[in-house]
């Protein structure tokens, strides 16, 4: 049986009643505006057999370290908020056993996105790859009658894409070409043309055919591994590549509508 | 995007993949997949190349200092560290060459999900090749 952490005294596991499965050492990244530079911090956190990331994290926000800053949501792996780093590998939080990544654990933001506190990351960095105006299969299934914050007209949504950047943060090509728009974006545009439900889709052959666009990528698929929802970003930027290639090929106009 | 790029730096700290400075941060396998691996190959393979080409082409200028320079090369090149260094030679044009065209038939959307297996399949043509040849190479020392 779960229950929610706050309810949970410092001795009890994190996150679960279950039995407890002895304590794990967490090398947490820390980082508040103003720091020179970042740091790491330790903490020992007891946690069960079915303790995530998250709930270990959480624990020593309630127990430990009040300024912790971390981010969440769903808790179910369908809103990418909590993506981070274990132990090196991109992961969303709320969804990794802490039984799965070992005794030693090093938390850390996802990387090339700029760190505004701690494990919370400025996501802009990853939605401004994205061309503007673009076009998308579907809103979201927001209600019509909801408030949206200041200045967004509507919820968007990329398919099964749930933002949460972690393709950026594994690929090796963002590391050393930070003008690559980058996995995320480049596999909505192949969605988009693959089902363009009337959209004006003219623009988007020419975004993607550019140096810093579908030609950037060096087929190492690290997004694809990093990816938890299954969008495969680097085949589709492959497919991408391959529609781009058959159009040249058989010399059609660049940026006409491939449909 | 070019803006972001340039007013990302005032957000806060950016967090890197990989040890040491970005030139050579990609070098890093640690938390990576079979992808990377056949990517960082690619490289170091590559810059190998072009190193030996650069070597051979230093080579080939002993000519210029007539036969008795160039025969006596021939008889350090026959000697089996030498022969060694042919084998490894040989080793980085079969991974490039290979996974080449792996990336080639991956990169432009003929079989976009099957790189693992093509590297595989590269493997194993790539080691029969190179041990049949330093066999061969080997043989002759």
């Amino acid at each position: 049986m779960s229950v929610t952490i706050d309810a949970l005294t410092e001795a009890d596991t994190a996150g679960t009643t279950a039995p407890p499965a002895g304590p794990r050492r967490f090398r947490v990244f820390r980082y508040k505006r103003g720091d020179e530079r970042p740091h790491y911090e330790t903490f020992e956190v007891p946690v069960g057999h079915r303790t995530t990331v998250f709930e270990a994290l959480r624990w020593i926000q309630v127990h430990r370290d009040r300024t912790l800053a971390l981010r969440h949501s769903c808790l179910h792996a369908s809103c990418g908020t909590c993506g981070v780093r274990v132990n090196g590998k991109e992961a969303l939080a709320c969804v990794t056993m802490v039984h799965d990544v070992g005794r030693e654990i090093t938390v850390e933001p996802i990387a090339n996105v700029p760190v505004l506190t701690d494990l919370v990351v400025d996501m802009r960095e990853v939605f401004e790859r994205f061309p503007d105006d673009h076009p998308i299969v579907r809103g979201s299934e927001f209600l019509d009658d909801a408030d949206t914050p200041d200045g967004i007209a509507s919820y968007e949504r990329y398919e099964d894409c749930i933002e949460c950047g972690l393709c950026v943060s594994a690929c090796p090509v963002v590391v050393t070409a930070e003008r690559y728009v980058g996995p995320a974006a480049l596999a909505w545009g192949e969605r988009v043309l693959e089902e363009p439900r009337g959209a004006e889709v003219a623009n988007l052959l020419s975004w993607a055919n550019a140096p810093d666009g579908v030609w950037r990528c060096h087929a190492i698929f690290e997004c694809t591994a990093a990816c938890p929802s299954g969008v495969n970003p680097a085949a589709r930027i492959m497919s991408l590549r391959g529609t781009l290639l058959g159009r040249r090929l058989r010399k059609q106009p660049r940026g006409s509508d491939p449909t | 995007m070019s803006d972001a790029i340039d007013e990302r730096r005032s957000r806060g700290p950016v967090q890197r993949k990989g040890l040491g400075p970005r030139p050579v941060a990609w070098l890093d396998p640690r938390g990576r997949t079979l992808g990377h691996l056949a990517f960082v190959g690619n490289r170091i393979t590559g810059l190998g190349l072009v190193f030996y080409l650069y070597l051979h082409l230093a080579v080939l200028s002993l000519l210029l200092r007539g036969g008795e320079a160039w025969n006596d090369f021939l008889e350090l090149a026959t000697t089996t560290v030498f022969l060694l260094l042919d084998v490894l030679l040989l080793f980085g044009l079969l991974y490039h060459g290979l996974n080449g065209l792996r990336v080639t038939l991956v990169g432009t959307g003929y079989v976009p999900n099957r790189q693992k297996a093509l590297w595989w399949v590269g493997a194993v043509i790539g080691t029969l090749a190179l041990a049949l040849s330093a066999f061969r190479i080997l043989g002759e020392s």
